[in-house]
């Protein structure tokens, strides 16, 4: 009965609407909530992942989409050619609604990066977007503000990672401080969880700077936040396995 | 009374059989699990139409299995249009196998309805000893005419000439089950078996029913069997035929040498072409597919859209385009194989032109109105993109076998059918494949392999600072395609995360090493 019961809860979940207009916040995994004023990804707004010297970053912004994607909204990523899409996919993101453009022209003009990202701020829910990088690389001023009101105006989420920088302030900077991976020993073992710190920090409401601990990916699979004994565990059973705590940055 | 328009239909029998080159031998054409055609050899053992492949194999073990490809099947029938199409042009291909022609102007020119069956089916059969290889168990076509395509087709199945008006009378003994075989939807099958369970069991049972009542109480898909069942074209003789304007050309300058950018132009046509007709509330029943190539030559063919394609029915944009995409194949591909036909050249003109149309009916939208019309949004901001970067740019994963990341997931161009599904196991867990690196897989795999130097526990990737290697892992030894020497690797993959707590999946071919992907 209780089966039952659930069953029929989760096919009401499924029948329901993808994206209501009037809903302003898209949702993201529970354990990514408590750094995102609200608890979501406000519709209209531009949130930045960053990792300055320490990787996560892409992972991060992929667990990002997984809750919006596996709701029914779409997602697309442009200028990240180097994206693992099979990770995108264990992350949680439903590859049928999540079209990549895989290569853009280059300079502002039609079919240039920002010109194709504007295309898809108009069709879907949540643009990754990797601001072309190098030389000759970053995004003009001028097109970070137009993309700026074009997502407001859309209600889309505009979510930036990779090397690119994103010129104009954000309502949301995520930022991977540290990073530390599970499971890999000197010669033994395989990579299983990564431990990291995400710094949340912004305009407006997020101005206030969260923390979380979490896993990225946890080694079970999905994202967690590392739970308070875990930590105090974690220094202790490092003694014994010293090159676990190496691993650390 | 109107009767249908006196129609000779052509029909090759178990024609993904003859595409595939089986009918020699007891062999069965697989789509989605169950057999859509068998060889006559095949039929002789007891495989049919319908059966699961396991059914079928149980029936006869040493049974040949082929997938179904509908655009093969499409590309073997065009040297039979080409036969067909020299008695009249006005040729209309029903579906690959089964193609139809009014025969009002070329029966009085051949001589009479038995004279022109018999003319169109020896050319036929010549243009398929041809190409099966002849003898005995060759490939063979049956010719039927008959007042209105569908009892000319039911005509054809017993290679009968059904006089002027008599075809009510022809169709009256058939049970009503046949209906569904003229498109394979669900819908049909289950009238099919109302009817049956309401004691209509023959087309004569329900060709007596007074027309409103059987309009009342099976809906608009009954009193279009029920006009069948009387020998009547299934579409009013009335049907309307559209002003000019809503053709659709694309001049294409330099010319389209490549199927691929050609099948492009077409899906952007062919979506202007339903969009134009979709603003004056029409669908379109029948296309005719026109092509100029390099060299003057006009190609041109007619195709019925019904509501048995690919991709949910035949009246959408997808399902023409997909349509004009064969037919451009067969004539790119196929025209070079024809002796008769000269190398084309480049294509430079296409054209569409709905040749029948009809009232579009609608369609119903989800409960809450948003999946469909979110999802043909972004279709249109997507071809919008790969109109100006190319059909390439943007793409869509699907998730395939391999070892490495890479390998893990296939780009498919968005709007293009993504490959048959890989086989999986009970369940539909995915195959093992040994030798791959367990997960979580890495979130950037690198497009072409960055070389990286690893010396004495200290890592460098693309000459940049080294670094020491704090863990690792490894070898993981693969030596994937070793019967082929031109993709045979032999190589190791490594995991190692560095001082700065970054983990890379490095691969080892000899003493050169690769940064394959990296967790970030």
């Amino acid at each position: 009965m209780a089966v039952a019961a659930a069953t029929l809860s989760e096919l009401a979940g499924r029948a329901q609407p993808v994206a209501i207009a009037g809903d302003r916040l898209l949702p993201v995994l529970p354990a990514l909530e408590s750094l995102l004023p609200g608890g979501g990804l406000r519709r209209g707004s531009v949130v930045t992942v960053g990792g300055s010297s320490v990787t996560g970053s892409t992972s991060l912004a992929l667990s990002l989409l997984a809750a919006v994607s596996a709701q029914g909204s779409w997602c697309a990523a442009v200028g990240l050619p180097a994206l693992g899409l099979a990770a995108a996919a264990e992350m949680g993101v439903v590859l049928e609604r999540f079209p990549v453009v895989a290569s853009v022209g280059r300079g502002s003009g039609p079919g240039g990066w920002a010109w194709v990202v504007a295309a898809l701020i108009d069709a879907v829910d949540v643009v990754l977007a990797g601001p072309p990088s190098g030389p000759g690389g970053g995004v003009r001023t001028a097109d970070a503000r137009r993309l700026t009101a074009r997502v407001r105006e859309r209600g889309a989420v505009l979510l930036t990672c990779g090397d690119g920088a994103w010129p104009e302030p954000a309502e949301v900077c995520l930022t991977v401080t540290s990073a530390a991976w599970e499971g890999l020993g000197r010669g033994h073992g395989h990579l299983r969880g990564r431990r990291v710190e995400v710094v949340a920090g912004g305009r407006g409401a997020a101005a206030r700077e969260r923390r979380a601990q979490l896993w990225l990916p946890h080694p079970d699979g999905g994202v967690r936040q590392v739970e308070d004994e875990e930590a105090g565990k974690e220094v202790s059973s490092g003694e014994r396995r010293p090159h676990a705590r190496r691993v650390v940055s | 009374m109107v009767s249908g328009v006196r129609t000779l239909v052509v029909w090759c029998p178990d024609w993904p059989i003859v595409a595939a080159g089986l009918c020699d031998r007891p062999a069965a054409v697989l789509a989605g699990g169950r057999v859509v055609a068998c060889s006559a050899s095949a039929r002789a053992e007891g495989v049919a139409r319908g059966l699961r492949r396991r059914q079928a194999e149980a029936r006869y073990p040493p049974l040949v299995v082929a997938d179904h490809d509908p655009a093969a099947d499409a590309r073997a029938f065009e040297p039979v249009a080409a036969a067909v199409e020299a008695f009249t042009p006005a040729i209309e291909i029903v579906r690959p196998g089964i193609c139809a022609l009014a025969t009002r102007g070329p029966s009085r020119y051949f001589g009479g309805d038995e004279a022109l069956a018999a003319q169109v089916a020896a050319a036929v059969d010549e243009v398929l000893a041809s190409s099966g290889g002849g003898g005995g168990t060759g490939p063979v076509c049956r010719v039927g005419i008959a007042d209105g395509p569908y009892a000319a087709e039911r005509a054809a199945r017993r290679g009968l000439i059904v006089p002027p008006g008599a075809s009510a009378a022809f169709l009256a003994d058939f049970p009503v089950s046949t209906l569904s075989f003229r498109s394979a939807t669900e819908g049909n099958a289950e009238q099919d078996d109302l009817f049956f369970r309401l004691g209509i069991r023959t087309l004569g049972d329900l060709a007596r029913l007074p027309a409103p009542a059987v309009l009342a109480r099976f809906g608009p898909d009954g009193a279009v069997a029920h006009r069948l069942a009387r020998g009547l074209d299934e579409r009013p003789l009335a049907a309307r035929t559209p002003p000019p304007d809503l053709a659709v050309t694309a001049e294409l300058d330099p010319p389209v040498e490549r199927l691929e950018t050609a099948a492009f132009v077409a899906k952007n046509l062919a979506d202007r072409l339903h969009h134009g007709l979709g603003a004056v509330g029409l669908t379109a029943t029948c296309v005719l597919v026109e092509a100029e190539w390099e060299h003057g030559e006009r190609l041109a063919r007619r195709w019925r859209l019904d509501g048995s394609g690919s991709g949910g029915g035949g009246h959408t944009a997808a399902a023409l385009a997909e349509r004009v995409r064969w037919q451009l194949d067969g004539w790119m591909t196929a025209a070079a194989a024809i002796a008769t036909t000269r190398l084309p050249g480049g294509l430079t003109l296409l054209r569409l032109e709905p040749e029948e149309v009809r009232p579009d009916d609608g369609r119903q939208l989800g409960f809450w109105g948003g999946d469909r019309a979110i999802a043909e949004r972004v279709a249109r901001a997507l071809a919008r993109v790969q109109g100006m970067l190319g059909p390439d740019v943007v793409v869509t994963a699907a998730p395939a076998g391999g070892r490495s990341p890479a390998d893990q997931i296939r780009l498919v161009p968005w709007g293009e059918m993504p490959p048959g599904a890989r086989p999986t196991g009970p369940k539909g867990a995915t195959p093992p494949w040994p030798g791959r690196i367990p997960s979580p897989t890495p979130a950037v795999v690198h497009r072409s392999p960055v070389a990286a130097q690893v010396v004495d526990a200290q890592l460098s990737v693309a000459g940049g600072p080294w670094s020491a290697v704090t863990a690792w892992a490894g070898p993981w030894p693969v030596d994937e395609r070793w019967w082929d020497a031109a993709t045979h690797r032999h190589r190791a993959r490594w995991q190692v995360v560095t001082a700065e707590g970054t983990a890379h999946l490095l691969s080892q071919e000899g003493d050169r090493w690769e940064v394959e992907a990296t967790y970030d």
